[in-house]
């Protein structure tokens, strides 16, 4: 159970943080189809900067000692560096469908196929293989907290919570669940968030009242690059060992899935996320989930292909798109670029 | 001649070759300055090693290789040509699904998963027949109308989850393709199709080559007694390329589908559908109906450049696909906007991007740099084509002007733009 749950918080966290990203460009006016690629930069800047970081003292000697204050503050300061890096990289989408008024699936689609080519290439020249990984030992020794990271022994039982969330846990998965409570406050509960609301529904009348929907269409997209570019690095810390090869095996797309799934607010999208990453968790691992703990590993032994468990997220997608898409509401606005002289 | 001149830059078929072909350069200038940027903070490449990437970005297609003082040797190289056109044939045809799926207002992202879905089907009839039950032709025929078919049902599906069930085609797609390479990896897996004859290619199903023969009462994998696409002579021109006749059946294909669309009431039904859904049902026009056969086209179309592909008898499919999705099924979409979806502009669109593949090969193989930069460039055109409308309008309008400097102008830009499309041919 404890595996369980910690799989499917490791999967559900990133799709909910990107979901998030997604909802604040919808919500906004601007579809961001290129999550998917922004995760992509996202984790290769992450990878790159942590990669980079063993250069230098701070690392080394906070990694000799046991230094995991320090260590966590460089993971934090990574997640920032990734957002950092994925805000900008989603300018180009601002760019191209704020000013230019392009389309915007179309640039999205640019933006994704641009950021797996950049980054294989880039991996490429700098590492001479597909995958950039660290220069030496293993990132999940130095990010990941663990019972002995609080000075408790190994086979010291910390009871069922304590095993479950501060046992082999990332504070990035943490970190992203504040975030994402924080941000979701921001968008419900103040001017800001009520202004960026306006622009994706009725950009014309947000106008008259004297809001600037061009800066607001900038923050919300912005703010969806950031955290998409964030999700990436998370979702390549916790799942993939803090590498990065160009690929995030289609989470940018399922995060779009499970905000629409969660019809655009913030607490369906939080349920979404955990169901999907309940069944990616199944499809990753159906081989040693051990329901009740009985040492009887039921989803091995029904004899189901892996291939069809590899289908589930998608198949489930597809079918809670085809129940809840006549009833979804999208922003009204969105898609549609802003011209001050139409009404 | 002045005013001749000046009418055909006026037309709105010009603008839009000339913002596809100014997308092209920029998208290529992006790339040399990539190469450039690159290789100034990479102690290990050098000036000269800067200046031969620079060179194979926009004249690699050319590039017959290096002499024995290690320097590039240029002129025509038959071989990258005709390999030019072998890969260029699988992309006119991913390239024309986008295109018609567009013209309809849907965004075909799904051409990957129809990709896959026409390349299992077509494989597994041709592998699947044993030779001898009939005619060589005949087999490859069918295996290639069982590939379209195939394609066209797993695109029928996006289009139906659209139409009837008012889902976003884009995620339609997206699922539906990562479910092809899943049912394409279990069909291949519990199949006897995996080549075991050759104990060097693990992972691989067997080229159409390869017959089911029965041999002393036991059915076995015969090389020779299988099925290619016929060459028609064309491997004597492109010597030691991979050129065969599909590239003339993609020519054919495109024709058919300017001709369906432009000149068919099925075609017009489409396109007003695209224009305007609600306007066209007004019209008594069966919108949903239009929407899932629009769809179902595209799916047709896609899986068919998948049956001329492995159908050639030279090319060998990796089977264990669930993790990745086929390059040539995105690169459909720019393919598809960088002809501004005209079937015809199709047909030399996938050819620059054919030839940018082999570009980027040369690339890998002569440089310190690697095929990957050619994506980005193609991602830039991509960027670009998303507002090619406004480089339309930011076209100099030359008619305002005075007539000594429209003269002046539009002579030396068209010849350097007709230089660079006519390497793409």
């Amino acid at each position: 159970m404890t595996f369980v749950i910690q799989q499917t918080l490791l999967y559900a966290v990133p799709l909910m943080i990107v979901a998030l990203a997604g909802v604040f460009a919808e919500r906004s006016g601007i579809i961001n189809l290129a999550l998917e690629g922004i995760m992509i930069f996202g984790a290769f800047i992450g990878v790159l900067f942590v990669r980079t970081m063993q250069n230098y003292d701070v690392f080394t000697a906070a990694v000799k000692a046991g230094d995991w204050m320090t260590l966590q503050g460089l993971e934090i300061l990574t997640m920032l560096v990734a957002a950092a890096m994925g805000a900008i990289f989603s300018l180009l989408l601002s760019f191209a469908s704020i000013n230019l008024k392009a389309n915007q699936t179309i640039g999205g689609t640019a933006l994704n196929l641009m950021a797996p080519a950049l980054v294989l290439f880039l991996v490429r020249v700098l590492a001479n293989q597909n995958t950039l990984q660290m220069a030496t030992g293993d990132a999940a020794s130095w990010f990941m907290i663990k019972k002995s990271t609080f000075g408790i022994k190994k086979n010291v039982d910390i009871g069922f919570l304590g095993e479950t969330f501060l046992h082999k846990v990332y504070l990035a998965t943490y970190i992203c669940i504040i975030l994402f409570v924080v941000l979701s406050i921001i968008l419900y509960k103040t001017r800001f968030g009520l202004r960026l609301r306006a622009c994706g529904e009725n950009p014309q009348a947000a106008d008259s009242l004297g809001i600037n929907v061009y800066k607001m269409r900038y923050a919300g997209t912005t703010i969806s690059g950031a955290l998409a570019g964030m999700g990436g690095f998370v979702y390549s810390l916790t799942t993939a060992n803090c590498t990065a090869n160009g690929d995030v095996a289609g989470f940018g797309f399922l995060a779009l899935a499970v905000m629409i799934f969660g019809n655009w607010k913030p607490g369906n999208i939080a349920a979404a996320s955990l169901l999907f990453g309940l069944f990616k968790c199944i499809a990753a691992a159906y081989s040693s989930i051990d329901i009740n703990g009985d040492g009887v590993f039921l989803l091995a032994e029904l004899g189901i292909s892996s291939h069809l468990y590899r289908m589930l997220p998608y198949l489930v997608t597809l079918a809670v798109l085809a129940f809840t898409s006549k009833k979804s509401r999208a922003p009204k606005a969105e898609g549609i670029p802003y011209d001050k002289g139409s009404r | 001649m002045k005013n001749t001149l000046l009418d055909i830059y006026e037309k709105e078929g010009t603008k839009k070759v000339l913002s596809s072909l100014i997308s092209i350069l920029v998208g290529l200038f992006v790339g040399a300055i990539v190469v450039v940027i690159v290789g100034l903070t990479k102690d290990t490449i050098t000036n000269q090693g800067i200046a031969d990437g620079v060179k194979l970005i926009f004249a690699g297609i050319l590039c017959t290789g290096r002499n024995a003082a290690g320097e590039l040797t240029w002129g025509f190289h038959g071989q990258a040509l005709g390999n030019m056109l072998f890969r260029a044939m699988p992309l006119i045809m991913t390239g024309l699904s986008v295109a018609v799926a567009n013209k309809t207002g849907l965004f075909n992202i799904g051409a990957p998963g129809q990709y896959l879905m026409g390349t299992m089907a077509s494989l597994m009839i041709a592998l699947g027949v044993p030779s001898g039950v009939m005619p060589g032709w005949a087999l490859w025929l069918l295996a290639f109308l069982g590939g379209m078919l195939a394609g066209a049902l797993w695109g029928a599906i996006p289009g139906i989850l659209k139409a009837f069930l008012n889902i976003n085609e884009v995620l339609a797609c997206i699922m539906t393709n990562w479910l092809a390479a899943n049912i394409v990896t279990w069909g291949f897996d519990v199949s006897n199709f995996k080549n075991i004859v050759e104990n060097t290619k693990s992972g691989y199903v067997y080229k159409t080559t390869f017959g089911l023969t029965e041999v002393d009462g036991a059915w076995t994998y015969v090389n020779g007694n299988g099925i290619a696409t016929a060459k028609l002579g064309l491997d004597k021109i492109f010597s030691g390329s991979q050129i065969n006749a599909g590239i003339l059946v993609a020519v054919l294909f495109a024709i058919a589908m300017y001709i369906l669309m432009n000149k068919t009431t099925l075609g017009y039904q489409l396109k007003a559908c695209g224009s305007n859904r609600h306007a066209a049902r007004y019209a008594g026009i069966n919108d949903k109906r239009n929407i899932v056969l629009s769809m179902a086209i595209a799916g047709a179309l896609s899986a068919a450049g998948a049956s001329l592909y492995w159908l050639s008898g030279n090319t060998e499919f990796f089977w264990s696909t669930y993790q990745s999705l086929p390059a040539i099924g995105f690169n459909g979409i720019p393919v598809a906007l960088l002809a501004v979806n005209n079937p015809i502009g199709v047909i030399f669109s996938g050819m620059f991007m054919a030839m940018l593949d082999i570009v980027g090969q040369n690339l890998t193989g002569y440089t310190a740099y690697n095929e990957y930069i050619t994506d980005v460039i193609i991602s830039v055109i991509v960027y670009l084509s998303a507002f090619s409308l406004v480089i339309q309008t930011m076209l100099p309008k030359l008619r305002k002007a005075n007539a000594a400097n429209a003269n002046a102008e539009p002579d030396p830009v068209k010849e350097e733009e007709t230089k660079e499309g006519g390497e793409t041919v």
